[in-house]
C-alpha cells in the first residue's frame, strides 16, 4: 500500500469544503428519508375511505349490540336497557380508574343509544358483549372488563373504549365521522 | 496440528493467479479448515451450523413460497390455500416452511442456553453475543410477520395485539401504531408491508451471521472448560473434525424437522389460523406462537399496559448487558457449582413463564406468572452479579488436553517447556 500524506497543521480551504460538502450530505440524506417515511403513513385512499358512514338505529333491538365499521375501525352501536342505563350512571366516579360519568358518553337526550369504538384499549382486541362482572364487555385476550358505559373497570386497559365522533340526523339514525348532523 | 497446513499455499497456477487477486480460496481454508477447534466440544456446538442450516433453508423454502403468494389482504388467505391444494408440493414447501420456523427456534435456545452455561457471552467473546442478540431480535421480528402473512385469524390478531403494543409508548403512541398499519386499523397495507420486510429481514439477518461468524473466528469458540486454548495439542483442525461432526448434527436434525414436516406438521400452529381473518370477531382464545409464550407472559403479568410492554421488551434487552452483569472470572458452569443450580432453576423458570404464555390471562396463572417474570428479572439483576462475588469456583484444569486426557506427567516424553507455545501468547 501506498502511503497517503493528509496531515497539514493549518485549516485550509480544503477543510471548509469538507464540512461544507458533508452538512450538505447530510441535510439532504435526511430530507430523502422523509418521503420514505410519510409513505407508511395512511395514504390518500384510506383517508377518502374514512368518509362518514350512516347507521340506521331502527332494526336495533333493546338489549342489542351492533358492529359497524368506520376508516376500518369496528364501532359497537349498543341499544341499551333501562336497567344497563342505571347501572352506568350509579357508579362511584371516584372508584374508575378513568372517570368520565356516563352522561359524558352519550348524546343529550340519547342515554339509550352507546356508541364507542370496538376495539380494547389495551391491545385492540374485540371484547365480547354483555359480559363480565359489569356486564358490558368483557375482552378475551388478557381478560379487560368494560361496564354498560364501555368504561374500563377491570384488567390491563389503560383508558375507556373511545367514542367515535357522531351525530344524531334523525332519532333513528346516526352518522358515524363527524360531529355535526349536516350530512 | 503438526501434520496439517495452517497456511494456504495456491497449487495451480491460476489459483496463484486468482489468490493474488481475490483472496478468498486462502480465507476460506484459514476460517474453515485450517481453523483450531478446541479439541473438547460437544454436539451443544454443532448448533451454530444448525442454525446456518436452517437460515438457508427459511430462505430456499420462502422464496418458492413468495412465487405462489399473494400479499393483498383479499386474496392472501386463498393463496396459501392454493399453495396447499394446487401448487406442485406446495404442501411440502409451505410445512418445511412454517414446521422450519419453529426449528429455528428450537436450535437458537439450545444454542442461546448452552452460551449461557458456558460463559461464551463473557470477554472476549461480548462483541460476538451481542451480535447474536441482534440475529435472535431481527429472527423473531421476521417469525412475527411471517406468521401474519397467511392472513387468518391468529395472522390478524397476532398482529393487532403486536402492533398495539407501540401504543403504549406516551405521546407518540398512537401515530406510530397509524405509520405501522398505514391505515386506522390492521389491513391490506399492514400486509403489504409486513410481506416486503419479511422477505429483506432474513437477508439482514444473513448479513448479521456474517458478522457473528467473523467476531467468532477472532477469538476461536469457547469450549466446555470455559478456558482457552493454550496449545496446539489443545485444538484440532476445523476440517475434517467440525465439519463432519456439524454435518452429522445437522443430519440428525433434519430427522428431527421432517418428523414435525411430515407426521404433525400443524401440531405447532393454531387451527384458528385456518379461519380467514375476520376484524369483528377475535379468536376466544388467542396465543402467540410457541417460542413468544415466555415473553407473552412477562407482557400479561405486569397489570399495567406501558408496564406490561416495558417488561417484555426488557427481558431481551436485558441479555445485552449479561456479559458485564455477570461478575464471575470463570466461564464454564461446569466449574461453578452454586451457578449451576440457579441456571438450572433459570431454565425452569424459562419454562413455567412459556406454559404461563399459553394460559389464559385469569386467576392463579397470574399470580405465578409475576413471580417468575420477577424471578427472571432477579437472575440477571441479582443472581448474576452477586454470585461472582460470593461464590467459590472448584478448580481449572490447566489445558483444554488436561480436561480431556487427565493429568499426564511428563506429557509422554515431550520436554518441559513445550506446552509453552509462542503461538498462545497474546
Amino acid at each position: 500500500m501506498a502511503e497517503t500524506t493528509t496531515h497539514v497543521a493549518e485549516p485550509t480551504r480544503r477543510d471548509f469544503l469538507f464540512i461544507a460538502t458533508g452538512a450538505a450530505a447530510a441535510v439532504g440524506g435526511a430530507t430523502l428519508v422523509w418521503p420514505f417515511i410519510q409513505s407508511l403513513a395512511p395514504d390518500a385512499a384510506t383517508v377518502a375511505a374514512g368518509a362518514p358512514v350512516e347507521v340506521d338505529l331502527s332494526p336495533i333491538a333493546a338489549g342489542q349490540i351492533v358492529k359497524v365499521f368506520w376508516r376500518g375501525k369496528l364501532i359497537f352501536v349498543r341499544n341499551r336497557t333501562p336497567e344497563e342505563i342505571k347501572a352506568a350512571e350509579d357508579v362511584n366516579l371516584a372508584s374508575l380508574r378513568d372517570p368520565q360519568p356516563d352522561s359524558a358518553r352519550v348524546k343529550p337526550d340519547h342515554a339509550q343509544w352507546l356508541v364507542v369504538y370496538g376495539n380494547c384499549t389495551h391491545l385492540g382486541c374485540v371484547p365480547l358483549g354483555n359480559q363480565g362482572e359489569y356486564n358490558g364487555w368483557f375482552c378475551p385476550c388478557h381478560g379487560s372488563v368494560f361496564d354498560t358505559s364501555g368504561r374500563v373497570r377491570g384488567g390491563p386497559a389503560p383508558i375507556n373504549l373511545p367514542i367515535p365522533p357522531y351525530a344524531f340526523v334523525s332519532d333513528t339514525k346516526i352518522i358515524i365521522g363527524q360531529e355535526e348532523a349536516t350530512a | 496440528m503438526s501434520q496439517y497446513s495452517t497456511t494456504y499455499v495456491p497449487k495451480s497456477s491460476f489459483g496463484k493467479w486468482f489468490e493474488s487477486r481475490l483472496p478468498i480460496a486462502s480465507l476460506v481454508h484459514s476460517s474453515f479448515i485450517a481453523f483450531p477447534v478446541p479439541r473438547n466440544l460437544t454436539y451443544f456446538w454443532t448448533f451454530g451450523a444448525i442454525l446456518v442450516f436452517m437460515l438457508v433453508a427459511q430462505i430456499v423454502t420462502g422464496v418458492f413460497l413468495a412465487m405462489y403468494y399473494t400479499p393483498n389482504a383479499a386474496l392472501a388467505f386463498q393463496s396459501v390455500e392454493h399453495i396447499m391444494r394446487d401448487v406442485n408440493y406446495g404442501w411440502l414447501i409451505r410445512y418445511l416452511h412454517a414446521n422450519g420456523a419453529s426449528m429455528f427456534f428450537v436450535a437458537v435456545y439450545i444454542h442461546i442456553f448452552r452460551n449461557f452455561y458456558y460463559g461464551s457471552y463473557k470477554a472476549p467473546r461480548e462483541v460476538l453475543y451481542i451480535l447474536g442478540v441482534i440475529i435472535f431480535i431481527l429472527m423473531m421480528a421476521t417469525a412475527f410477520m411471517g406468521y401474519v402473512l397467511p392472513w387468518g385469524q391468529m395472522s390478524f390478531w397476532g398482529a393487532t395485539v403486536i402492533t398495539n403494543l407501540f401504543s403504549a409508548l406516551p405521546v407518540v403512541g398512537e401515530t406510530i401504531v397509524s405509520f405501522l398499519w398505514g391505515g386506522y386499523s390492521v389491513g391490506n397495507p399492514t400486509l403489504n408491508r409486513f410481506f416486503s420486510l419479511h422477505y429483506l429481514l432474513p437477508f439482514m439477518i444473513f448479513g448479521v451471521v456474517i458478522l457473528h461468524v467473523w467476531a467468532l473466528h477472532v477469538p476461536g469458540q469457547n469450549n466446555p472448560t470455559g478456558i482457552p486454548i493454550k496449545s496446539g495439542k489443545d485444538a484440532v483442525p476445523f476440517t475434517p473434525y467440525a465439519t463432519i461432526k456439524d454435518i452429522f448434527a445437522v443430519v440428525v436434525f433434519m430427522i428431527f424437522f421432517a418428523y414435525w414436516v411430515f407426521y404433525i406438521p400443524n401440531y405447532l400452529g393454531h387451527a384458528d389460523n385456518y379461519i380467514p381473518a375476520n376484524p369483528a370477531v377475535t379468536p376466544a382464545h388467542i396465543v402467540p406462537e410457541w417460542y413468544f409464550l415466555p415473553f407473552y407472559a412477562i407482557l400479561r403479568a405486569i397489570p399495567d399496559k406501558l408496564g406490561g410492554v416495558i417488561a417484555m421488551f426488557s427481558a431481551i434487552l436485558v441479555w445485552f448487558l449479561m456479559p458485564w452483569l455477570d461478575t464471575s472470572k470463570v466461564r464454564s458452569t461446569a466449574y461453578r457449582p452454586l451457578y449451576k443450580q440457579f441456571f438450572w432453576v433459570f431454565v425452569a423458570v424459562c419454562i413455567l413463564l412459556g406454559w404461563l404464555g399459553a394460559k389464559p390471562a385469569e386467576g392463579w396463572y397470574v399470580i405465578v406468572s409475576q413471580i417468575a417474570t420477577a424471578y427472571y428479572f432477579i437472575h440477571f439483576l441479582v443472581i448474576l452479579p452477586v454470585l461472582g462475588f460470593v461464590e467459590r469456583p472448584l478448580p481449572l484444569p490447566n489445558s483444554i488436553l488436561e480436561s480431556v486426557m487427565g493429568v499426564q506427567k511428563g506429557g509422554a516424553g515431550m520436554p518441559a517447556g513445550a506446552n509453552a507455545e509462542p503461538q498462545s501468547k497474546g
